[in-house]
């Protein structure tokens, strides 16, 4: 079978429309219709609200969190090198854009993609090993550039405002103010929409092909007259971009940047959902952060149920509940490399097989 | 096919190389000539690989020099000769396993191509498009000329022996390589596949113009084929010259009868020849 799934009759007449990002004529009209229910989502009708503040505070961390992980897996998934420090290059992308904002006067809406490029240019710096380093030895070295910004966040009182953290100035945009989360939500949105264009185009051109290459085979790629080392180095660079941009939204959006959100276990997160998700998949490494960010959500429900059923002790239970959500992460990491080591997005391919085929599933 | 008052394409002058206490070539010098279909034979182990990777820059020889079109490449890179049009398959295969065919023919294009990551990012602004298209009918062509469309789209880790080893050539060619490497095109192919290979080398030699290099140890083919022949054993040369003189070499003879299974067919293919 083919790798793209196309009913009969639609033919493509040109290479252009060959390689859209969206393959079919249904494939639109679902985005269109995800997009403006997306952007409908936050509003209040005359006292009705559509989504409850709670969910809609989920849905932003969702999106934030989905633009790093779309960056992981372009330096993981696409390049097959691996890092255990994206949650740095997450936090210093907030602490760029507070200081940017706050002590320089950059305008908001522009300090937000200055951090991300000031976090690509960190990345550049700390991916230079990557050009000697391969695999085990790459992630000792990039858990070392983790713990070495940890670090520099504790310090660095100037620009990180040390162990009492930076705040960050809300969003604004020409003058209009774009706080609080119903309107927050659209800013975060389009932020991801044009995130995933970006990654979106850069796979399906020159360099994207290039990175894949590297990652395939690394010595035929070279043959081919690609440059390991510039493609290894700016992966690091493009995937620490995405990162600076989702750590740069998240400060803007809590007001505040502390370095101890910025920690290990939040680069073991990022690399979930990306290996959840999908490595190689740019639509997975957004599942992977529904997958990541809901999953806490569902454990605490079970365990409320479990209360309320009177089984067992509840407040065991409860003072547990964070031990096992690191617990649950780690297993459903495990689950997915066993099970379906092509994560979510495999999965989502199939249903749409099955539905395309239905009830011929042959 | 008359080499007389051109001067060759490519030129290896006593070329060793060694890996630790094995001499995997030893002086070897050959030159190939512009336009000519030139094969190296020889047992296995005989260096034929090695000789390769040393012209596609793999390999540093550990002595000696190797010059394209008179200009001294030993110490460049590998990645520097692509653009200078020096284009390899390999004999244990080197396809890029997890991206389309398609994709994998694009690479070939890739120092052709310009757009760097922010037109790539920006696609519709900044000629990403049309240099993507341009450059997809080129690899067009290719898909027509290797008769693959059909499998255009598919995962190149999927596909059976054959058909990579023809997706190879599909890349190899569209770096439009001006000297072409081959190393065992048609090793594991049935017949027919052969055949087929066998077409499209000389349709590249003689229709595109591209000089070839090409190791293979189907006799039958190799005698039908090239233009001369180098042989090597043991990492040296023993023999170089036009088919019939190499079929009539007694130091030929003898290595290949050197070898068990090794006789020295001398028309038809033997399909025990290959590994
Ligand atoms: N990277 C390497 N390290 C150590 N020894 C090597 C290496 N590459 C080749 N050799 C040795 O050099 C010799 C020549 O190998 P080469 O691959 O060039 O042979 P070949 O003529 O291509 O053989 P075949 O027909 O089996 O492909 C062999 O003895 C091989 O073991
Ligand atoms: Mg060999």
């Amino acid at each position: 079978m083919a790798g793209s799934m196309r009913p009969a009759g639609d033919f493509r007449t040109s290479y252009a429309a060959d390689r859209t990002i969206f393959p079919t004529r249904g494939s639109w009209r679902m985005l269109l219709l995800g997009l403006l229910v997306l952007c409908i989502l936050p509003l209040q009708f005359a006292g009705v609200t559509l989504v409850s503040s709670y969910w809609l505070a989920l849905i932003i961390q969702i999106a934030i969190y989905a633009i790093a992980a779309l960056g992981l897996n372009i330096l993981v998934g696409f390049t097959g090198q691996i890092s255990l420090g994206h949650a740095a290059f997450f936090g210093f992308g907030g602490f760029a854009s507070a200081y940017l904002s706050g002590k320089l006067g950059v305008p908001v809406a522009l300090a937000i993609p200055l951090a991300g490029l000031l976090t690509a240019m960190l990345g550049i710096i700390v991916g230079l090993p990557a050009a000697r380093l391969k695999g085990l030895y790459l992630a000792i070295a990039t858990l070392a550039s983790q713990f070495v910004l940890q670090d520099f966040f504790g310090r660095a009182q100037w620009f990180t405002g040390g162990a009492s953290g930076a705040s960050a100035e809300a969003y604004s945009i020409f003058g209009i103010s774009l706080s609080g989360d119903r309107k927050y939500f659209l800013v975060v949105l389009a932020h991801l929409i044009i995130m995933y264009l970006f990654a979106a185009n850069l796979m399906r051109t020159r360099d994207g092909r290039a990175m894949v290459a590297v990652r395939d085979h690394y010595l035929s790629a070279e043959i081919m007259g690609i440059n390991l080392t510039y493609y290894r180095i700016l992966a690091f660079g493009i995937s620490s971009l995405y990162a600076g941009v989702g750590g740069a939204l998240m400060a803007h959006y809590t007001g505040f940047v502390s370095s101890e959100a910025f920690d290990l276990l939040l680069s073991i997160n990022f690399l979930a959902m990306v290996i959840i998700g999908g490595l190689g998949s740019i639509m997975g490494s957004i599942l992977g952060a529904i997958f990541i960010i809901c999953l806490p959500e569902v454990m605490q429900s079970v365990v409320r149920l479990v209360q309320t059923l009177g089984i067992g002790q509840g407040a065991a239970f409860t003072e547990g509940l964070a031990y096992m959500k690191e617990m649950a992460i780690g297993l459903a990491i495990v689950l997915f490399l066993v099970f379906e080591p092509d994560g979510l997005a495999a999965r989502w391919r199939k249903i749409k097989a099955y539905w395309k085929l239905y009830p011929f599933s042959y | 096919m008359t080499t007389v008052g051109k001067a060759p394409i490519l030129e290896l002058d006593n070329v060793s190389l060694r890996f630790g206490g094995v001499r995997a070539m030893t002086d070897v010098s050959c030159s190939v000539y512009p336009g000519e279909l030139f094969s190296i034979i020889g047992p296995n182990g005989a260096g034929k690989t090695s000789t390769l990777n040393c012209i596609s820059g793999r390999y540093r020889p550990t002595s000696g020099r190797i010059r394209h079109h008179g200009k001294d490449i030993t110490g460049l890179g590998p990645r520097k000769r692509a653009d200078l049009g020096i284009g390899r398959t390999f004999q244990n295969l080197a396809l890029f396993s997890g991206m389309s065919v398609l994709d994998n023919i694009l690479i070939g294009r890739h120092h052709l191509l310009k757009t760097g990551v922010a037109r790539g990012m920006l696609y519709w602004i900044g000629g990403a498009q049309q240099e993507e298209v341009q450059h997809r009918a080129a690899v067009e062509e290719i898909i027509d000329f290797l008769e693959i469309q059909h499998i255009r789209n598919e995962h190149a880790g999927t596909l059976s022996y054959g058909l990579r080893k023809r997706v190879e050539l599909a890349r190899a060619i569209a770096l439009k390589p001006e000297l072409i490497l081959l190393d065992e095109p048609m090793a594991g192919m049935n017949l027919e596949e052969k055949e087929d290979m066998a077409r499209f080398i000389v349709d590249l030699n003689e229709e595109m113009g591209m000089t070839v290099v090409m190791i293979e140890h189907d006799m039958g083919v190799v005698m039908d084929l090239s233009h001369r022949l180098m042989v090597l054993d043991f990492g040296r040369k023993i023999a170089e010259g036009i088919p019939d003189d190499i079929k009539a070499n007694e130091d030929v003879k003898r290595a290949y009868l050197g070898q068990d299974h090794g006789v020295m067919p001398t028309a038809e293919p033997s399909a025990e020849a290959v590994r």
